[in-house]
């Protein structure tokens, strides 16, 4: 053979950085284990504290490894500041959403299908939707999304950011398609978000070629010294950066690759729609921001005008079309598009404090919106979830509890002081005048003004309207729904009126590493 | 014809003979054919190698044939990183840890495997 011998190295590893990912692929594993051979009476429990035991374990070594500051894995991973934070909040993000997908008690059986192979509408499913209790894969698919998402924030090279991306799509995929009510609607929803996003993958990858092609390299580093140095046209790497970023954006729901949203939010099971828009959402800014900060910083005055635009686009597209929305589930999948607007605006602040607004703004929508979701479950009536708006009116009256929290929940969205929401739209606005951004601020704030109106309709709607024949009940949450509104609502509170330590942990965290 | 771009002019002269011999292929063919064809109904039959066509052309592909994907992935994959490890896992400095390492990886995708197992997947119904 010819391959020199010295050529070959081990690369170093640092177990303990790379424990999180570990644990959870590692409990994942596990998980599909339990599916295989344990009796299926007994597998609800077990996943359970398997997940909630995989996903505490995961958030403790990041906490007790959150001084670490080094590239590991031959510098194909990044454990820096970003990396070590996002992942505590995905970890974080990922338990309060497993517990509301773990709820059993609104509806026998769960809010997922028993046996999603059975076809939709026949006799077997009819009786399976009545008799049998929902399906555990949902768990082990669960902990494969946040470990790749994980993956996927501290990836410094672009082909582990590409696995990283298939490995949280593909089990995303299958999470959306697994609902036990309306399962075409749920399949459908699956099967559009898995071609979108397949074709999202393939611009990322043929990006990555595009870079390649540019620097002859794919590590974010090797990128970044190429642009300073390198002679040849720049022509590959505009077109890489272009479809890197769109793959990146697809993911982020900003317009205009947004179409996709609005129909998998509202045909994918409730709890891995809150799942989704507060987990992928993470991760998507994650890679995001490295791509941009890491690897194309130098070519700001390329990039920012195009990413503002975008920026701007998706701000008023989805704070004018969730105006039009009559289903609470669209509702907030136009708002979660506006929001990818806010977080984009902080991320175009290209400074510290950009980057530090992003990673906040994250944290706190990702628990709002947990939460506002964690209430949609509770509206029901016989034929399961009651998401049009309409039957909203009057909520008020009958359970003042619940639509006390959801008014609050939208006031935090709407921005209103003294909640999280708030904090985080000064935060990022605040990071993009600092960054000479102030264009952009404007169409934030314009975008919010629009925004606040579909959110106190809601609000109106429930206080002000007499309850009609077909108000439905709110049902009484079980413990995990219970845990997880109260640990939403909580944070959006918390974060809202003491801002003060997470500020301070994301100021302490923003600082990539090359 | 230098720099990057410039050596990928040999492929870019290849599409343009090639967009040109089918361009040209075409338009001989509309040349030469009679304005009018044979209005014939076995003109529109499918051709099956000069035989008579047997059913349609719209068939169905069975969908239990994913399991040769699924078992081809698995292995194929498989076998791509097997192949280099094979190639140098005796060297010193590799040694147990590199059995170790690709023992995980096989057992992961066993993991598979075995799950499909359970599932009855294999079975061919």
């Amino acid at each position: 053979m010819t391959i020199a011998q010295d050529a070959l190295q081990l690369p170093h590893l640092n177990y303990g950085a790379l424990a999180p990912m570990l644990i959870l692929f590692g409990a994942a594993a596990v998980g599909v284990l339990i599916e295989a051979f344990v009796p299926r009476r007994s597998r609800y429990a077990l996943q359970l504290v398997l997940g909630l035991g995989a996903l505490v374990a995961a958030l403790i070594v990041v906490i007790t490894e959150s001084g670490t500051r080094e590239l590991t894995a031959g510098a194909a991973i990044a454990l820096d500041g970003p990396a070590l934070f996002l992942q505590g909040s995905l970890a974080a993000l990922g338990i309060v959403a497993l517990l509301l997908i773990a709820e059993r008690t609104l509806e026998p059986g769960g809010p997922f299908v028993a046996a999603a192979a059975v076809t939709a509408g026949t006799e077997e499913d009819r009786t399976q939707a009545a008799r049998e209790d929902a399906g555990t894969e949902v768990y082990p698919l669960l902990l494969f999304a946040l470990g790749g998402m994980m993956l996927f924030v501290s990836a410094n090279d672009l082909l582990t950011m590409f696995v990283a991306l298939e490995v949280f799509s593909l089990p995303l995929y299958l999470m959306c398609g697994l609902a036990r009510r309306r399962r075409l609607l749920s399949q459908e929803s699956a099967m559009k978000y898995f071609l979108l996003g397949s074709f999202a993958s393939a611009f990322f990858l043929f990006g990555i070629a595009m870079l390649y092609g540019f620097s002859g390299q794919i590590s974010f580093a090797g990128i970044h010294s190429a642009i300073q140095t390198s002679t040849q046209s720049t022509t590959l790497l505009y077109i890489g950066l272009a479809l890197v970023a769109l793959g990146l954006l697809f993911k982020a729901a900003a317009a205009p690759f947004h179409v996709w949203i609005p129909d998998v939010y509202q045909g994918a099971p409730t709890p891995i729609t809150a799942f989704m828009s507060a987990c992928t959402k993470v991760a998507a800014f994650g890679a995001l921001i490295r791509v941009l900060y890491v690897a194309f910083q130098g070519t700001d005055w390329d990039f920012r005008p195009v990413i503002g635009a975008i920026a701007v686009l998706t701000m008023l597209v989805g704070s004018i079309l969730s105006v039009t929305q009559t289903d609470i589930k669209r509702l907030l999948a136009y708002s979660s598009i506006a929001n990818a607007g806010y977080i984009l605006v902080g991320v175009l602040g290209l400074s510290k404090d950009g980057l530090s607004s992003t990673l906040f703004y994250l944290v706190t929508y990702g628990f709002t919106v947990i939460a506002a979701f964690g209430v949609v479950t509770l509206v029901r009536d016989a034929d399961g979830e009651a998401t049009h708006l309409s039957r909203w009116a009057g909520l008020g009256r009958r359970s003042p509890l619940y639509a006390g929290l959801f008014t609050f929940l939208m006031l935090a969205f709407a921005g209103i002081p003294l909640t999280s929401g708030f904090t985080g739209k000064f935060a990022v606005f605040a990071a993009a005048i600092g960054g000479g951004q102030s264009w952009l601020v404007v169409f934030g704030v314009v975008s919010s003004m629009i925004l606040a109106f579909p959110y106190l309709r809601v609000v109106v709607m429930m206080w002000l309207s007499e309850p009609g024949e077909s108000t439905p009940t709110v049902s009484i949450p079980g413990a995990l729904t219970s845990a997880t509104l109260a640990i939403g609502g909580l944070a959006t509170l918390v974060l809202g009126v003491v801002p003060a330590p997470l500020l301070d942990l994301t100021n302490h965290a923003a600082q990539f590493i090359r | 014809m230098s720099g990057y771009l410039g050596s990928y002019a040999t492929l870019g002269l290849l599409i343009v003979v090639g967009a040109l011999v089918f361009v040209g292929a075409f338009s001989a063919n509309r040349l030469l054919s009679p304005s009018a064809p044979n209005p014939a109904p076995d003109k529109y039959r499918n051709y099956e190698c000069g035989l008579d066509p047997v059913g349609g052309d719209w068939a169905q592909a069975q969908i239990r044939y994913y399991l040769y994907a699924f078992l081809y992935v698995l292995f194929a994959v498989e076998s791509v990183f097997l192949f280099p490890w094979a190639v140098i896992y005796d060297r010193p400095e590799f040694g147990a840890s590199a059995v170790v390492e690709m023992g995980i990886f096989v057992a992961v995708l066993a993991l598979g495997l075995l799950y499909a197992w359970r599932k009855r997947v294999l079975r061919w119904t």
